[in-house]
């Protein structure tokens, strides 16, 4: 027999927040109760199995004053973000920088693309 | 001081600026103050509506506005269909304006708006220029409130900053304010800012909230607060400020719910070297009032019709300067309503201004935008709101001189979201004054 537990979370796909019960059966969600729509459903997943984010820092530009914005091109692991912002740590980008630039490949292996969100001449 | 008004001087006739005495005059058909999300926005629209000789006033070095150091992902989901950083929406808005041949004088400082209309502005290229225009947008933003505001006691130490300051010094200048972090108010920047704390390696010790609810939406509280295991403290707030030079600490006071005062005797000292303030923004209309336009005080904003034209024929306004916005995606579809409204003012002049039907907020909402609907109103008219409170499951009421004439169905309104509703024009025609109300399907908290 597996056991249960149950996790909590507030949906936030729309403004209503459904206060979401995720039960887990060996790291697997099993069930998700507490939604008012679909959407709520595979947000609870999502969340109590691997959540994800984007992520969003800054890197220097050599010559400038100025930092340059970064992003992930995709969401990425939520426990991966301390080990991608450290790995955008000591990152010099060489101006001209455009938009959408990759600064960074596959940050911490996760497939993901660090990208430029600034340009710079 | 002699030596450098001579160098500036000197400067000045060098590179034949405008000496001080002579003014120039520039003529346009429209011309936008502030480019920002609201004024890049309303450029394009005018000018995709047939009107080409279009200037925006932009007070920094770059377009973007506020956009410029919101470095965040979650942009133009509604008008690009895709997630952007600021900076990424900001540059497309720019991009088409660019495209578009819009004339962008940086570093303009619009001091008045005049008769005629007539913008005063002063910049280095332009020196002191009077702008006759046909139409004018206004589109400057808003503001953060400010401790003075709050008139938080203790003393004034370096270290209290508004959060969109916080955020200006990380994103843009690279400087941490401060490492162990106390915030008051949870508003959207604030979250924002909070998270970028805690990316950077501060403490963000807790947000406090004077009301039972958060100024901030939901998904920032889940993703910016609860991801970093940052305490929300609702019904709390900041009593007093500790420190000479620096902040040391503050003094956190539990809050009424009833009153919304801080309940004495219940005052913690939390030990903090940065006070951060996230507590509501202002439009930033000084002059819109200093010309004389007629403002709402629930909205704070310019009083307009459908097509943002405000109590001035022929000076319209949009963006976070007619009402604060949460998202920039409306604050886009709201530039491009003015801009197209204003380039059909300067093809075919005002419409008929007679027998405007008066738009009031009733019980439970704050504002209603637009404040007047001209008879010339066709198909739907858009009314963006607010609420003062969590309703759950409410209905909201349209009455015109005090008859229901349509009623709309919502999950949920909060006072943090923007609502809105569309009504049909010939449900409003014809009265004096409709009214806008919201009633709770379920009790509240």
């Amino acid at each position: 027999m597996s056991e249960k537990t149950y996790k909590h979370f507030i949906c936030v796909s729309c403004p209503v927040g459904c206060e979401l019960e995720v039960t887990m059966e060996d790291g697997v969600a099993t069930q998700v109760t507490g939604y008012t729509c679909k959407r709520g459903i595979e947000y609870g997943i999502d969340e109590a199995t691997d959540p994800k984010r984007v992520v969003t820092s800054l890197v220097n530009v050599k010559g400038k004053q100025m930092p340059c914005s970064v992003r992930t091109n995709q969401a990425i692991p939520k426990r991966l973000i301390p080990d991608c912002v450290e790995a955008l740590r000591g990152i010099e980008l060489t101006p001209p920088v455009k938009i959408g630039d990759v600064v960074l490949k596959d940050v911490c292996g996760t497939g993901a693309n660090v990208i430029a969100t600034k340009n710079f001449d | 001081m002699t030596t450098k008004l001579t160098t500036n001087a000197a400067k000045a006739q060098a590179t034949k600026l405008t000496v001080l005495g002579e003014i120039n005059h520039m003529e346009v058909d429209i011309a936008i103050v502030g480019g920002g999300a609201a004024g890049l926005a309303a450029a394009n629209a005018a000018y995709d509506a047939g009107i080409t000789n279009v200037a925006i006033f932009e007070r920094e070095t770059a377009t973007g506005g506020i956009l410029k150091q919101c470095i965040h992902n979650g942009f133009g989901l509604h008008r690009f269909k895709e997630e952007l950083s600021g900076p990424e929406y900001a540059a497309r808005e720019h991009e088409a304006a660019v495209e578009r041949g819009i004339q962008i004088n940086y570093q303009a400082f619009v001091l008045s708006i005049e008769e005629g209309p007539l913008l005063r502005v002063i910049s280095p290229t332009l020196g002191m220029t009077h702008v006759h225009a046909g139409a004018i947008i206004l589109a400057m933003g808003s503001r953060e409130r400010t401790r003075g505001m709050l008139q938080i006691p203790g003393t004034r130490p370096a270290g209290i900053y508004t959060a969109g300051t916080a955020q200006h010094m990380i994103n843009l200048e690279g400087i941490i304010p401060g490492r162990e972090v106390v915030m008051l108010g949870s508003g959207d920047i604030g979250l924002i800012v909070a998270r970028r704390l805690a990316y950077e390696g501060a403490n963000v010790k807790m947000v406090l909230n004077r009301s039972h609810f958060s100024g901030g939406l939901r998904r920032n509280i889940v993703q910016c607060l609860d991801d970093y295991g940052i305490p929300l403290r609702l019904l709390h707030t900041i009593t007093n400020v500790y420190g000479k030079n620096r902040v040391e600490a503050v003094g956190v006071s539990q809050v009424d719910k009833a009153t919304k005062k801080a309940i004495p005797g219940t005052e913690e000292i939390i030990p903090c070297d940065t006070v951060l303030l996230s507590v509501g923004l202002i439009p930033e209309n000084e002059l819109a009032r200093a010309a004389g336009i007629v403002m709402d005080r629930g909205s704070k904003g310019a009083l307009v019709d459908q097509t943002y034209q405000t109590s001035i024929p022929g000076i319209f306004s949009a963006g976070n300067v007619l009402h604060i916005h949460d998202l920039v995606d409306f604050v886009s579809e709201e530039g491009e309503g003015a801009g197209r409204a204003a380039a059909e003012y300067v093809k075919n002049g005002g419409a008929e201004r007679a027998e405007v039907v008066e738009v009031v907020p009733g019980s439970g909402v704050s504002y209603v935008v637009p404040q007047r609907v001209t008879p010339a109103a066709q198909g739907k008219v858009l009314m963006r709101f607010r609420v003062r409170n969590i309703y759950k499951k409410p209905t909201v009421h349209v009455l015109a001189d005090g008859v229901e004439v349509k009623k709309f169905k919502r999950q949920i309104l909060i006072p943090a979201e923007m609502a809105e509703i569309k009504v049909d024009a010939e449900l409003i025609a014809g009265h004096k004054t409709i009214e806008v109300t919201v009633e709770a399907g379920e009790p509240n908290e």
